[in-house]
């Protein structure tokens, strides 16, 4: 399962050298027209055309994903605008936009839309199970061949599954694909279009599209401007999925973060070791109050489904907040005047860092790295630099699918039985399970339901850098490495 | 006996951001395709992305003398069928 997670992708590619490429511009004497010049340095004249079918289109596309690099809506950004205007928009911008997600209709296909399709390998057969099985009566034979009157077809799927040859297919559109809410769709103008009432920043389409047409709107900008601005001081909170991301220990990569320019690092698994406890306390509150079930409440991207989609949910899920909100929290009394940096994996924790007042900027694995390359810091040659409060091996495991449970089941009192329940990525099966545990008020797999939006854990999120395995390798090195969060006899009071 | 293929896996920052993360599997994967007539390992930084703007060509992947850019699995695999064929 977990190995196809995040195959190589040319689309990220691209993103990233955009990225390099921003971020060097900035730190140049010129960034408004280095940065108007990135599609022209990156196809010059005479350059190879290597995906589109002129070098003028590849330049528009790469303008558009400049502009998402920016941090500016692409959708918003009218054609004609200079990407030298929009850097210096970027520059005087004074908080990030709210909607993480931006669509790219230059790079977006436009792929056919959804649909079922008889092709050529229908053998015309005497069975005909397809016409039998179509509860629409959408299928007919003309010529010795299936035939499908889209206006009766409901694109159940039901022929395709039946069809002796395998001659019916299911045509997908990737993005819509991948969407557990059915918050991105083809318009009327057959490119994809996110309604952001119902987009729970799962991050799902930005992974699925072959296109690459669907991009995160960067902070990197703004994260650049405040670290140069010598009077803030700004800290860096990285999750725990990042000890998994770059080949260096973790201590150099604090050191790789300092020489980025961050004034100190804090491990967002400090902040994990509270929400470890006090959802371990609510979870024995609830029980004793004889509730059936709870669910935790870290994942971004569940968050936003349970409040936008499932409501009924509500009730179920833990009040305890995230590692990201306990850390940014002891952060900000630390340092009230500080700027915080979230290192994220994934684009749901844009939102939520949006909704936070203490945390100012998000940065995720691929910008990071970007920056790691702009900057020429191997990761590997820096000096070791530790962190000023060790968190526990559970906190720094909840980057791992079941770590979150694993944790809150390490705390709980002996006579507290957990039974936890994993639901590992959000997908409308896994949707349809949780609004019946929500509907029955009882799952009856369990009482202790971990949701996680991405398979895998915050390892498989949409923007990682390493490859599932060996990131799992990895990090569960620096877990095995540390301390547990108890001792037998420091369980929580009942 | 003929000599061994090498295969360098840069696993620098630049090349492992660009995409080298993904072909760590080609050394697992090497090893049970070619069993010893192959030799692939992960390296630090090869040097070849600080020149200009040469990190837009990476990752990159040692194979013998001959350096592949943009390295991909299917890339790395056919240099080292090549050079098992002119050895």
């Amino acid at each position: 399962m977990a190995m196809n997670i995040s195959p190589q992708r040319q689309t990220s590619h691209l993103k990233r050298e955009i990225l390099v490429r921003l971020i060097r511009a900035f730190l140049s004497d010129n960034f408004e027209e280095k940065t108007r010049l990135i599609p022209y340095d990156m196809r010059p004249k005479g350059h190879e055309v290597p995906y589109r079918c002129c070098i003028y289109k590849e330049r528009a596309i790469l303008r558009d994903r400049t502009v998402a690099g920016l941090g500016h809506s692409i959708e918003e950004t009218d054609d004609s605008e200079l990407l030298s205007n929009l850097a210096e928009k970027a520059l005087s911008r004074k908080e990030p936009e709210q909607n993480p997600l931006t669509v790219l209709t230059t790079a977006c296909k436009g792929c056919v839309p959804a649909r079922i399709y008889v092709t050529d390998l229908c053998q015309g057969c005497v069975a005909r199970p397809c016409v039998n099985t179509c509860k629409f009566g959408a299928i007919s034979v003309i010529n010795g061949k299936s035939v499908i009157d889209p206006a009766k077809c409901k694109n159940c799927g039901m022929c395709a599954q039946v069809c002796p040859y395998q001659a019916i297919q299911k045509i997908i559109v990737p993005c819509e694909n991948a969407c557990p809410v059915g918050a991105i769709t083809k318009g009327d103008d057959g490119y994809a279009q996110i309604d952001f009432e119902k987009c729970i920043s799962c991050g799902k389409c930005v992974a699925a599209c072959p296109f690459g047409a669907v991009h995160e709107k960067s902070q990197i900008i703004d994260v650049l401007k405040s670290i140069k601005d010598d009077k803030k001081q700004v800290i860096a909170m990285v999750a725990p999925a990042m000890f998994g991301q770059l080949p260096c220990t973790p201590a150099q990569l604090k050191q790789a973060i300092m020489k980025l320019g961050f004034d100190d690092v804090y491990e967002v698994a400090q902040g994990a070791d509270i929400t470890t406890k006090t959802e371990a306390a609510e979870f024995v509150e609830r029980l004793e109050k004889g509730e059936e079930f709870m669910t935790t409440s870290c994942c971004a991207g569940y968050n936003e489904l349970v409040d936008k989609h499932i409501p009924e949910m509500k009730p179920f899920r833990s009040d305890t907040k995230t590692p990201m909100y306990y850390t940014a929290e002891i952060v900000k009394k630390e340092h009230p005047d500080a700027v915080t940096v979230f290192f994220s994996p994934c684009v749901a924790k844009r939102r939520e860092a949006l909704k936070n007042p203490n945390v100012d900027y998000v940065l995720n694995y691929e910008e990071v790295g970007a920056w790691f390359i702009a900057l020429g810091i191997q990761v590997a040659e820096c000096d070791e630099s530790s962190f000023k409060t060790e968190s526990s091996a559970e906190a720094r495991n909840y980057a791992v699918i079941g770590g979150v449970a694993k944790a809150v089941q390490t705390v709980l009192p002996e006579e507290i039985p957990a039974h936890p329940v994993i639901i590992d990525g959000l997908n409308k099966q896994s949707i349809r399970d949780l609004k019946k545990y929500a509907k029955n008020g009882m799952c009856e797999l369990g009482n202790l339901i971990e949701v996680m939006s991405c398979q895998g854990g915050c390892l498989g999120g949409n923007a990682t850098v390493n490859a599932y395995k060996p990131a799992l390798k990895q990090l569960t090195n620096y877990v095995n490495s540390s301390d547990s969060i108890v001792k037998e006899a420091q369980k929580v009071e009942k | 006996m003929a000599e061994k293929v090498s295969v360098k896996v840069c696993l620098g920052t630049t090349c492992f951001v660009m995409g080298s993360a993904n072909l760590q599997e080609l050394i697992e994967m090497v090893p049970k395709k070619y069993g010893e007539k192959v030799d692939v390992s992960g390296v630090p930084c090869l040097g070849l992305c600080s020149i200009d703007w040469e990190f837009s060509k990476a990752p990159y992947v040692k194979v013998d003398d001959e350096v592949i850019k943009e390295a991909t699995v299917e890339k790395v695999l056919k240099a080292i069928d090549e050079k098992l064929a002119a050895k």
